[in-house]
């Protein structure tokens, strides 16, 4: 079992034709059952082609009709992306993964109010995407780093989502689903919502939640999980050594108006029985000692 | 990306925002012939530098005549401010403002931010003008409004009388205010802004609402509809290491430690600095490579963290994934080569063709140690630089 995709999930990308769209595209076909996963590309300008066999459709409403895809990867460029994620969800998808890094915070707000009441889930944008060992990789995650198992992963960052999962599967310990959920202030899943899909998941026996400084979602997610989570979770933040001020990268990565430290962040999920390190080497270990 | 306050105010100006008049300046001549261009009894000369705190510092004067708006301008100019955001080094005043004089009655508080949590741009609002909102926060919260706007909407009249009451806006005032917290919200949404605060909002005795202070801060991912906004930057104010570093597509941040670190993706970033802490030692600097760690990047992110005086050592920590490690030991030999590294080198690299990178460095001939972990990694870089 996994959360959000499976080997029977149909994926269509959103521009398939450009640069990282075309090489992560490649990736993921070549990834487990992705050459029966990615079955559709989008570009207006290109529909009737193909993409190294993969049919290119005009429009999202166009490639979902033909072809039974209900999730979209998004490689557009920025100035486009928001309307990209619009396009999907007035579609009707199931779940659109945005992976375009720099996206406007005002193109995200209106984004974001136009699916208010829409089925669409949306991961990112400014994330490595969404993978399911051995059977499906939507993104740009190294996929042979992932090992097949029973742990989630939930992580706003890329390479240290990586690190994480490294860090298991030495340990032998494969993965559920792995989720990036992105480093921009206003963006789709948050910790929370991921988190119960792993509670309600069969296929996840427990999760490793990796956040960052800036806002206050693994509070939030935190004290959710105090009276609802049956799983253990164990848990690291990075920033510890960030001043406040600055942008660590990520838009979202900043400590702004003294709120949003790691210290506070980890002092809240301590107290809502969350098992939390200050090493981010150990992350694979402390998730393995409360199994 | 930050402006200077008379820039935000120019900006603000073109929504409808009310602000004192005023005059940029350059130098203390140009100061004299705005004072006396703007005529009246008052002046007010501030500093302009990207920090808070300037009057704290010393850096707003009130002048009541043409003397003291010259005497004023000779020891400002040229100054080396220091407040509680510039840090001990302070920040050398390089331009003023020079404004008329207003009849203060009453200071409050306006500002907007993007609310992560509600997903929409919130008005902040409070009566508890020209102190910092974050004092405010922490010892009155009771004192601060918060309204958060529906992007379709817009702010409404509804919201900003119901705002413009609750911090001590006379009725007879609510249009002013009304005008002001629309100009606000429209500059802010069209400018994508990502934080405005006016502090402090007068309220004037001949029944104006002015900015009597500007701040904001720009969205960098929306620049690219912003020309006019970039013009508006200026580089003198930012760290000149950081400028250097976004010539070359890397994200870096000056900090107060010794030991360099170069890592690609911004979280992993974040968790070597923070394991270099853990064991004992402060990092020197962020520096986050991006995706595609090339040579060249690596060799600039080298000179750039080299040319800090307080490196003594360098941890470079590179999550391959889908690169592969020996070209990024390829990046590392090249780099340490071409700036004759002269400081301890560790290096943990992690992903495909992981033995043959180390390999390569171990017979690189160059003294780079190797490590297989990150906690690994940072024990070895702080016993390095410690000298053991």
């Amino acid at each position: 079992m996994s959360i959000l995709i499976d080997k029977n999930t149909k994926v269509m990308t959103q521009g398939i034709t450009g640069k990282t769209g075309a090489f992560h595209t490649r990736l993921c076909r070549d990834y487990a059952n992705g050459k029966a996963c990615f079955v559709a590309g989008v570009n207006p300008n290109k529909a009737g082609e193909n993409f190294e066999g993969i049919p290119i459709f005009g429009s999202v409403k166009d490639a979902k009709e033909r072809t039974g895809a209900t999730v979209s990867v998004i490689y557009v460029p920025p100035p486009f992306a928001a309307s990209a994620i619009d396009e999907a969800v007035d579609a009707g998808l199931d779940l659109v993964i945005c992976i375009t890094e720099g996206v406007p915070v005002r193109d995200m707000i209106a984004t974001r109010k136009r699916m208010s009441g829409k089925k669409t889930l949306l991961i990112g944008p400014n994330c490595p995407g969404v993978i399911t060992p051995d059977e499906i990789k939507i993104g740009i995650m190294p996929g042979h780093i992932h090992k097949k198992g029973r742990i989630g992963v939930v992580s706003r960052s890329g390479t240290l989502t990586y690190e994480a999962v490294g860090q298991l599967t030495e340990l032998g310990l494969g993965q559920s689903t792995c989720v990036g959920i992105g480093g921009d202030p206003v963006n789709g899943m948050k910790h929370l919502d991921v988190m119960k899909l792993f509670n309600d998941d069969p296929g996840t026996d427990a999760v490793i939640m990796v956040g960052e400084i800036g806002g206050d979602d693994e509070e939030t997610c935190a004290r959710w999980m105090k009276d609802h989570m049956k799983k253990p979770v164990i848990g690291f933040i990075a920033g510890v050594t960030a001043p406040p001020g600055k942008r660590m990268g990520h838009a979202g990565a900043i400590i702004s108006g003294g709120k949003g430290t790691a210290q506070e962040k980890l002092a809240v999920m301590e107290e809502c029985g969350i098992k939390v390190t200050r090493n981010p080497a150990e992350m694979g270990k402390l998730l393995k000692s409360v199994l | 990306m930050n402006v200077h306050e008379y820039q935000g105010k120019e900006i603000l100006r073109k929504y409808g925002v009310a602000t004192p008049r005023g005059v940029p300046c350059f130098s203390v001549a140009d100061a004299d012939a705005a004072a006396r261009e703007l005529g009246g009894k008052v002046w007010v000369v501030k500093a302009q530098i990207h920090a808070g705190g300037r009057g704290k510092g010393g850096g707003v004067k009130v002048a009541k005549s043409l003397d003291e708006v010259h005497q004023f301008a000779t020891a400002i100019l040229g100054m080396t401010l220091v407040t509680h955001q510039t840090g001990p080094e302070g920040r050398l005043v390089k331009r003023l403002l020079v404004e008329e004089g207003a009849d203060i009655r009453k200071e409050l508080y306006v500002g907007m931010v993007v609310d992560r949590a509600t997903q929409r741009v919130t008005l902040m609002a409070s009566s508890e003008g020209g102190m910092e909102i974050e004092e405010v926060a922490a010892h009155s919260p009771e004192k601060i409004y918060k309204v958060a706007i529906d992007p379709d909407a817009g702010l409404t009249d509804a919201q900003a009388d119901d705002v413009a009451g609750k911090i001590g806006v006379p009725a007879p005032l609510f249009p002013e205010a009304r005008k002001f917290m629309h100009g606000l919200y429209r500059a802010f949404v069209e400018c994508d802004a990502s934080l405005a605060e006016i502090n402090p909002l007068i309220l004037t005795g001949d029944g104006k609402v002015l900015a009597l202070d500007a701040k904001i801060n720009f969205d960098a991912n929306a620049l690219f509809r912003h020309p006019d906004i970039v013009a508006m930057r200026d580089l003198d104010e930012e760290d000149p290491a950081e400028v250097e570093a976004s010539k070359f597509d890397l994200a870096y941040i000056s900090l107060n430690g010794n030991i360099g670190c170069l890592v690609n993706g911004a979280g992993l970033a974040m968790a070597t600095m923070d394991t270099i802490k853990l064991f004992g030692a402060e990092p020197a600097n962020f520096l986050d490579v991006g995706g595609g760690a090339t040579t060249q990047k690596v060799t600039e992110a080298f000179k750039l963290m080299l040319k800090n005086p307080a490196v003594k050592g360098i941890l470079v920590n590179i999550f391959g994934g889908i690169m592969r490690c020996d070209t990024i030991a390829e990046g590392v030999i090249a780099a340490a080569k071409e700036v004759k590294l002269s400081v301890p080198l560790v290096v943990r690299m992690k992903g495909t063709n992981e033995e043959i990178g180390k390999q390569m460095l171990k017979t690189s001939g160059l003294p780079i140690i190797s490590a297989d972990n990150m906690a690994e990694a940072a024990q070895k870089i702080v016993a390095a630089v410690a000298g053991k």
